[in-house]
């Protein structure tokens, strides 16, 4: 079976951000690149049925992203994937969701896959409509939010984390799953798996590999981004002074009863 | 010259500081204050390689460099420097000495299983009467019926007594040379050579949750075959065993350094008082500049002679240069930190407290601050 895991590349979600006013797009520089968060989920996600299945079971992660960010794709070959696929070409800079879909889903056709699992959020663009939109340029079933994961007969069998529970879902192969955060906690990248990532392949796709009819990048975007706003600065917030626990404890009770959230 | 870390190696200074500030950091207090030997970190470290980190993989190891062996050092000392001796020790001192002295027999043996991090090992050089002067070892071995037997004591042992420690290589007298001075040869005594018994472990000021033992030998018997390395060698292969030790116990000192750095920078800009955080106060911004500017300095320092080591270049007196600044290093910045903290730093629930006893040995194991000036100073034909 061949499980292939989309990872966007992502700028540290830790690190201090600056938007450029003028081409209102994220100041990279200085700010180092990373796995996308949730993808390291969809891929712990992946390796687990990889585990779980074994036989010739493989994990390819596959990822849209300038060339020189190569390199941040051996983390995830590391923590065990089997190679890689990366996507890149200057004629997709400026891409909008709709032709980050479009071309990824050409791409993910070309790589082929029986199961396809996707995060759930990038920590950057944070529209969440890329899964949808690779399901249905793709034509497969779409399943969300898995927090666990099992294939057998050929079907894919999850159960779906909602608010009030979970739900059982089976979908035919090939699909398209995402994994809810409750899946299980990423692993760490062993260090013989960093020592092994050196010798995995890392495929380079560009557009003339695609055959798209559509034009893609800034070009092709559908929708334009007029303007941004940071988040309001918070406020300082309620600083409770006692004398000692027991009465701080009773003014921060007495204050959150006052609020209705007790 | 290129001061870019590899990818491999910045790799693997992620992944330590990863698995350092998530699973190391949150229990570095509950251990010292418990004396916890951290067995289920040793088994994590094991399970990503840290314990077998510069072996070659067929015996078990990661077959990382010297500079990755350092920054990973580093990244644990950060966190908890009690982890950190724990996998330093076992690593240079342990496991190392058979790699670079082991027959195959003895590398397939102990060499594999302690690579893998299944199994900890130490090292004994240190006597009540002989630690600078460890040459000067009283533990004397006798060949009888086939068999070394030994009597003696060592003292400070670290890993010599865990549930894991399968058992201690020791140095012991084993003759006379022909020049009239004692011949030191290396001995591997598994826990349950007869005759071999570990005490409590000792009470600590810092280094708490380690394990540190002393070892007694009263007519401790091993096979003959237990020599590690030609009988009479026990004196070049510790040296030798030590220098390669230097970098990761520099490696552990700047790494507690950056610890003690860390808490003190988010400390400074915290802290308000006179209406501002302490660290708008020039006072301040000029003690953070200095600790960071030394902690600079001895990093560079140690990736030097790490460096020199993967290159096959002689780096000893780099080594004793970067093992003996960064100790003193470690000893201001620590000192400094609490510093910062004020009253604050005095407290047992804030990490400096902890950084600043656990300090204190970095200037005196594997060579204090006098020996390795003496070391340095030979070095330099004085
Ligand atoms: C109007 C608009 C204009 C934009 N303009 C630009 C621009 O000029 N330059 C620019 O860099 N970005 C731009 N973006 C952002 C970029 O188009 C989106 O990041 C991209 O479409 C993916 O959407 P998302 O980040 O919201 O992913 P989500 O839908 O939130 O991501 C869900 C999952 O999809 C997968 N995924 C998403 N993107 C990738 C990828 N590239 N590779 C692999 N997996 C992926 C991941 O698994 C991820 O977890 C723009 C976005 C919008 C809305
Ligand atoms: C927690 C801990 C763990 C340890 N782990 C190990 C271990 O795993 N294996 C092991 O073998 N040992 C271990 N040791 C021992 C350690 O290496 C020794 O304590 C150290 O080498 C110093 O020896 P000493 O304590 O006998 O001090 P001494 O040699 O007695 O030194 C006392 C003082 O005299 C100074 N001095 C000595 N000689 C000279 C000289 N010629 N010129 C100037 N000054 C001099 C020293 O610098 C020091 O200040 C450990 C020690 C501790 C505390």
């Amino acid at each position: 079976m061949k499980i292939v895991v989309t990872v966007k590349l992502v700028p540290d979600p830790n690190a201090e951000k600056r938007i450029d006013p003028a081409t209102k797009r994220l100041v990279r520089t200085g700010v180092e690149t990373v796995l996308n968060p949730y993808d390291e989920y969809a891929l712990e996600a992946a390796l687990q049925l990889k585990e779980r299945i074994g036989g010739d079971t493989t994990v390819t992660v596959f990822a849209m992203a300038p060339e020189s960010l190569k390199e941040t794709l051996r983390k995830a070959l590391a923590m065990g994937a089997d190679d890689a696929v990366l996507l890149s070409d200057a004629g997709l800079e400026g891409s909008d969701v709709w032709g980050t879909s479009y071309a990824m889903a050409h791409a993910l056709k070309k790589v082929g896959f029986d199961l396809l699992i996707v995060g759930g959020l990038s920590d950057d663009g944070s529209t969440g409509a890329t899964p949808g939109a690779l399901a249905e340029y793709l034509q497969t079933p779409l399943v969300t939010n898995a927090r666990k994961a099992d294939v057998a007969d050929g079907k894919l069998q999850i159960e779906r984390e909602t608010d009030t529970g979970y739900q059982i879902v089976k979908a035919p192969l090939p699909t398209v799953m995402t994994t809810a955060l409750t899946f299980g906690e990423p692993r760490y990248a062993s260090l013989k798996g960093i020592m092994g990532a050196k010798k995995k392949t890392i495929a380079a796709m560009a557009l003339a590999d695609l055959g798209l009819d559509q034009s893609v990048g800034a070009a092709g975007a559908k929708t334009e981004l007029l303007s941004f706003a940071p988040p309001p600065v918070r406020g300082k917030g309620n600083v409770v002074e006692a004398a000692d626990g027991a009465t701080g404890a009773k003014a921060i009770f007495d204050f959150l009863k006052e609020k209705k959230l007790v | 010259m290129n001061f870019d870390l590899t990818d491999e190696q910045r790799a693997i200074q992620s992944l330590a500081r990863d698995f350092a500030q998530h699973e190391v950091k949150p229990r570095a207090e509950h251990m010292d204050r418990e004396e916890a030997f951290p067995y289920d970190l040793v088994s994590k470290m094991a399970e990503l390689g840290f314990m077998g980190l510069p072996f070659p993989e067929k015996y078990g190891g990661a077959g990382a460099d010297t500079v990755s062996y350092a920054l990973t050092v580093m990244e644990i000392a950060r966190a908890d420097a009690s982890t950190a001796i724990t996998m330093a020790a076992h690593v240079s001192l342990g496991a190392t000495p058979f790699y670079l002295f082991g027959t195959e027999e003895q590398k397939q043996k102990y060499l594999v299983p302690l690579a893998q991090g299944k199994m900890l090992w130490g090292f004994g050089l240190t006597e009540p009467n002989a630690g600078s002067d460890a040459g000067n070892c009283s533990t004397k071995a006798v060949k009888q019926n086939g068999n070394w037997v030994i009597n003696g004591t060592k003292a400070f042992i670290t890993n010599s007594g865990t549930d894991l420690t399968g058992g201690t290589t020791i140095t012991a007298v084993t003759g006379t040379r022909p020049d009239g001075r004692p011949e030191i040869s290396n001995i591997i005594v598994p826990q349950a050579a007869p005759g071999f018994t570990r005490s409590k472990k000792y009470k600590k000021m810092g280094w708490r949750a380690s394990d540190t033992r002393e070892l007694s030998f009263v007519d401790a018997t091993v096979p003959e075959d237990s020599l590690l390395g030609p009988q009479g060698e026990g004196y070049k292969q510790f040296l030798t065993i030590l220098d390669g030790g230097r970098i990761s116990v520099a490696a552990l000192s700047v790494g507690l350094a950056m610890g003690a750095y860390d808490e003190a920078l988010q400390y400074a800009k915290d802290r308000v008082a006179f209406g501002k955080p302490i660290s708008k106060f020039q006072a301040i911004q000029f003690k953070l500049v200095d600790m960071l500017c030394e902690i600079e300095h001895a990093k560079l320092m140690i990736l030097k002679a790490a460096w020199e080591k993967d290159h096959g270049r002689d780096y000893v007196q780099t080594a004793s240069l970067a093992k003996l600044y960064a100790a003193e290093v470690s000893r201001r910045v620590v000192n400094e930190a609490v510093q910062i903290h004020g009253g604050y730093g005095f407290m047992d629930e804030y990490p400096v407290s902890r950084m600043y006893r656990d300090q204190k040995i970095n200037e005196i194991g594997e060579g204090t601050n006098e020996v390795q000036r003496l070391v340095i100073a030979r070095l330099m034909g004085l």
